[in-house]
């Protein structure tokens, strides 16, 4: 297959296998055998792809003009490359979790479940490859839509409830925002493309581009920068693999990818470097990274607790891209892929203590690592990579973020950073010391084990990658390199 | 040859069929010419709107009477574009309308049903390939006519209250066409329009001529449905029988916001109309409060049919704020979303049709669960919804692209904010359909209801497939609204 095939084909083969698992939705295990095969299928093409973009290459196919100057075009680049691979490489394994959690907890709607989110990964792929904002805005919106049947998969008045305000902010935040940001792009300079440099370079008034920014950054609510990020919370109602895989993974990163691809290949670093019209938003992130680290603290849910420390490392990324140097770059780049890993991890354990034990509050956790040595284990390494120790692979993206930002001098977000460190370890080590040095409660509550098999190998397959992505850290890098380099 | 006589083949032939429907007295006849009849337009507006595509004019004389003296039909891009839109719909509705009008209508009142069908059918193209001002009143009011008595055969019997309630609304607004044209008459003495259009630089500033201006705006704006002029809208379109609602949502007030733009461009000239005139900060005003307020009360309905008929009279206001702006890329946004809007409303009240068949008035609390048992039909509404709401990848969203930009070219920021946030009211209204549908059990009656008939299914979802397809591929449509924009004007200059 050429390039271009390869590229239609991943976006092909996640809408194929949406259909095939619908029609098998009356034989479970090949239903589930088919998620499996598709992942598969799915991630070997992006794969493929990677060695031809490491060398510099730009697969891309036009597929059609939409409107008079505005086609529907993918582009393969470094960052886009970078964040296909970890969600199609993530799907394996969540669908491996899947399977496991969805038939442990004896969940309804099961094929709908797994069509939607074959739907939301080719979404997340199209998102990865779009080639303009065009592109880019379409797959964003159909990854809202698509994930909506998930979160609301009970179909309770709560789940109902957090519908409303994750498809009400998601949405409207593109559409009020977002959509009004692409078409301003468009009237102001004539093309939707993504260009090394920025396509906004030159005579736009500062505080235009100022405007837009804010436009964009809000627009797009996926990234979660306060005050736009109440969806995510909301989101947990979802069962859990839709918040490993999608709201830790292929939705949140789909958000930061976007504000990053727009801030290098939109706005262009250095055309705005120096522009007082954004220094706002290293502030806005910087806070957002604190605040939401303030409110995981109290939380007592564990899925919640979670879900804003995920605020909270999203915006690293919207930090990092906003300190607009070579090194916060990279950094934000790698941190797309190493808080994936970490993030996904700490979820499948929230999803195996609540398959296993039934429990969903931090409280709870009295002494239950050493009834799920795995699951806790994999928790804590999850946890150490997001605070950021070596050797897991949380460490990398953090040094280069900091890096970056002494480089910038831009001496608050360094402490933003160290304090938001600290933070972290502040919710994250209880959890682990709760489960493994304070006694379980003698409450005569039946006795447990681990989750299912196929849950607890996911997620030691994560937490493992976690640890592997320190030592292999040089290929994300080097895409990483080729977007800070233009 | 025949495709000389093009122009006044499609009012001839359904001006033809009616009377034979009539002495045939027979439903099954009268469906099929109605069916051959809308099909057969179809493919002449096709073949003109391939005519005129590059900015010509195709001009035919009635009887070979030379304008001005005789009648003119006279075919541009903005009036082919038209004729397609009408005879599109008017094609695809027949189809739907036998199951639908078998089941809504008494049978001996079907070969009338279907005679006024070609009937408001031949006067809602008559309207737009007309170039004669007194020709055009002619056919306004065969299609009003007619559409009052297709409107009363709704079997609610509020269907002849809203009928009523429409006649009264439609006759003054025809009245004050005909003013506004015995005035222009007075003035230039011709009827042709394009003649008229020579004519009238040397009198505009005359009273008689701006007061011709304000009764056809009055008018004609009371037959579009513009905020306030909207009232006959809501129950005409919730009582009306289903093929009617669907067929009258998707054509009629987009043909009066075409006989709006030719008077507007062709006759008057935007020179006029937006230079010397407030036209254009009034016309924004009320497309602005028709946004806003009829989205609004549209979010607070329990009937869902007239839910979607105040999102129309909201969707106008995209159109008449596209047209305010006075600009190629504003009158584009307003010439595409006639096409979109009218694809869009006419696969939801298509559907909403399938539901009506057996429950009779759709509310709210009546269609809990419907989503378990009508899937099909449910998921096209939520399809045509996305398209209202203006996701992209439907034709909702191409509408909206323009609208935007439009502001935007025209230095109105502000103008743009409110556009998109006009649009999130229509979440809020879809959504309340969407949760109903898909989160509520079924009743015992809504669990007894199925499927609408496969041809009414098949034909709403010919319109379902069109909001995607169009949206995905706009080239066509944007082309040929572009087009039209350049063309009006063009002449206007």
């Amino acid at each position: 297959m050429s390039p271009a095939e390869t590229l239609l084909a991943a976006l092909a083969v996640p809408i194929a296998g949406a259909g095939l698992i619908a029609a098998a939705h009356r034989v479970p295990n090949l239903r589930e055998g088919i998620t499996l095969a598709t992942a598969v299928t799915l991630f070997a093409l992006v794969a493929s792809l990677l060695p031809q973009v490491a060398a510099g290459d730009r697969p891309a196919i036009t597929l059609f003009e939409v409107m008079p100057g505005i086609a529907l075009r993918l582009v393969v680049e470094p960052l886009g490359m970078l964040f296909a691979v970890i969600a199609s490489g993530l799907w394996i394994v969540n669908s491996l979790y899947s399977i496991g959690y969805m038939r442990g907890n004896k969940e309804a709607h099961q094929t709908r479940f797994y069509v939607c989110f074959a739907g939301a990964l080719a979404a997340a792929i199209g998102v990865a490859f779009a080639g303009n904002l065009f592109t880019l805005f379409l797959f964003y919106e159909a990854l809202s839509l698509i994930t909506y049947p998930l979160v609301t998969h009970h179909g309770t008045p709560e789940a109902m409830r957090a519908g409303r305000v994750y498809l009400g902010i998601l949405i409207g935040t593109s559409i009020a925002l977002f959509l009004v940001a692409i078409i301003w792009t468009w009237q102001l300079t004539g093309t939707m493309e993504f260009r090394p440099g920025g396509i906004l370079g030159g005579d736009i008034p500062n505080a235009t581009v100022g405007l837009l920014l804010a436009l964009y950054v809000f627009g797009i609510g996926k990234a979660a920068v306060m005050p736009v990020h109440r969806w995510l919370p909301a989101a947990m109602v979802a069962p859990t693999p839709v918040s490993a895989l999608l709201h830790a993974v292929a939705v949140v990163k789909a958000g930061v990818f976007s504000v990053l691809k727009i801030v290098v290949y939109v706005f262009g670093v250095d055309a705005i470097a120096g522009l007082t019209s954004v220094d706002w938003l290293p502030f806005m992130a910087g806070f957002t990274i604190i605040a939401a680290s303030i409110v995981a603290l109290r939380a007592d849910n564990l899925k919640r607790r979670l879900a804003y420390s995920t605020v909270s490392q999203l915006s690293y990324v919207v930090l990092a891209a906003a300190l607009l140097t070579p090194l916060s770059i990279i950094g934000a780049a790698l941190h797309i892929a190493t808080h994936a890993l970490g993030k996904i991890t700490l979820f499948f354990a929230a999803g195996a203590i609540y398959t296993a034990a039934h429990k969903t509050e931090v409280s709870q956790l009295d002494g239950i690592g050493w009834r799920m040595p795995w699951t806790m284990g994999a928790f804590a390494v999850g946890a150490l990579s997001l605070i950021g120790v070596p050797p897991a692979a949380g460490f990398v993206s953090k040094w280069f973020i900091i890096s970056g930002a002494i480089d910038a001098g831009h001496m608050t977000a360094v402490a933003v950073l160290v304090a938001s460190t600290l933070l972290n370890a502040a919710y994250f080590l209880p959890i682990v010391y709760r489960a493994f040095f304070v006694a379980p409660p003698d409450d005569g509550h039946h006795a447990h084990g681990e989750a299912p098999l196929a849950m607890v190998v996911a997620l030691v397959l994560t937490a493992a990658g976690t640890v592997a992505l320190f030592f292999l850290i040089d290929w994300p890098l080097a895409l990483a390199r080729q977007l800070a380099s233009g | 040859m025949i495709s000389q006589h093009y122009p006044v083949l499609h009012v001839v032939l359904p001006l033809i069929a009616a009377p034979v429907m009539v002495l045939a007295r027979h439903g099954g006849i009268a469906w099929l010419l109605a069916t051959a009849v809308s099909w057969s337009s179809l493919a002449v507006s096709v073949a003109l709107f391939a005519q005129v595509a590059d900015g010509s004019v195709v001009s035919y004389a009635i009887g070979n009477w030379a304008p001005p003296w005789g009648i003119e039909y006279r075919i541009d891009s903005v009036n082919a574009f038209l004729l397609v839109l009408v005879s599109l719909i008017a094609s695809v509705v027949a189809i739907y309308s036998r199951e639908s009008v078998a089941a809504e209508v008494p049978r001996e009142q079907h070969y009338l049903f279907y005679t006024m069908y070609v009937l408001c059918l031949a006067g809602l193209l008559g309207i737009a390939a007309t170039g004669d001002g007194f020709n055009l009143f002619v056919f306004l009011e065969i299609s009003s006519l007619s559409s009052y008595v297709l409107i009363a055969l709704g079997r609610d019997r509020r269907a002849l209250m809203a009928s009523y309630q429409y006649l009264i609304m439609g006759t003054i607004g025809a009245t004050f066409i005909v003013i506004g044209v015995g005035l222009l008459f007075l003035m230039t003495g011709t009827l042709n329009l394009a003649d008229m259009a020579a004519r009238l630089p040397g009198v505009t500033e005359t009273r008689p001529v701006l007061a011709a201006l304000a009764f056809l705006t009055v008018g004609i704006c009371l037959k579009l449905a513009l905020f306030p002029l909207h009232l006959w809208l809501p129950n005409a379109y919730a009582y009306a029988p289903s093929a009617v609602t669907a067929f009258l949502a998707a054509t009629a007030t987009k043909v009066s916001v075409y006989v709006l733009l030719r008077f507007y461009y062709t006759v008057f000239g935007e020179s006029v109309v937006f230079a010397a005139l407030p036209m254009g900060g009034i016309l924004l005003a009320l497309s602005l409060a028709a946004m806003f307020i009829a989205s609004t009360i549209a979010i607070f309905q329990d009937d869902v049919k007239r839910l979607f008929a105040y999102s129309s009279v909201a969707q106008i206001g995209y159109i008449t704020l596209g047209i305010s702006f006075d600009s190629a890329t504003g009158l584009t946004a307003a010439i595409v979303h006639l096409f979109n809007h009218a694809l869009t409303k006419g696969a939801l009240f298509m559907l909403l049709g399938g539901v009506a068949l057996h429950l009779g008035r759709i509310r709210f609390r009546d269609i809990g669960g419907l989503a378990r048992v009508m899937p099909l039909t449910s998921f096209g509404v939520v399809l045509a919804g996305l398209s209202l709401i203006g996701v992209p990848g439907t034709v909702g969203f191409v509408s909206k692209w323009y609208l935007v930009l439009a502001a935007l070219e025209a230095g109105a920021g502000w103008l743009a904010a409110l556009i998109v946030l006009s649009s999130l009211l229509a979440v809020v209204y879809v959504w309340r359909f969407v949760e109903v549908a898909y989160f509520r059990e079924p009743s015992e009656a809504v669990s007894r209801l199925k499927e609408a008939p496969p041809s009414m299914l098949a034909a709403s979802w010919v319109m379902v497939v069109g909001c995607v397809y169009f949206g995905l591929d706009a080239s066509t449509t944007v082309g040929g609204a572009a087009q039209a924009a350049a063309t009006l004007l063009g002449i206007g200059r």
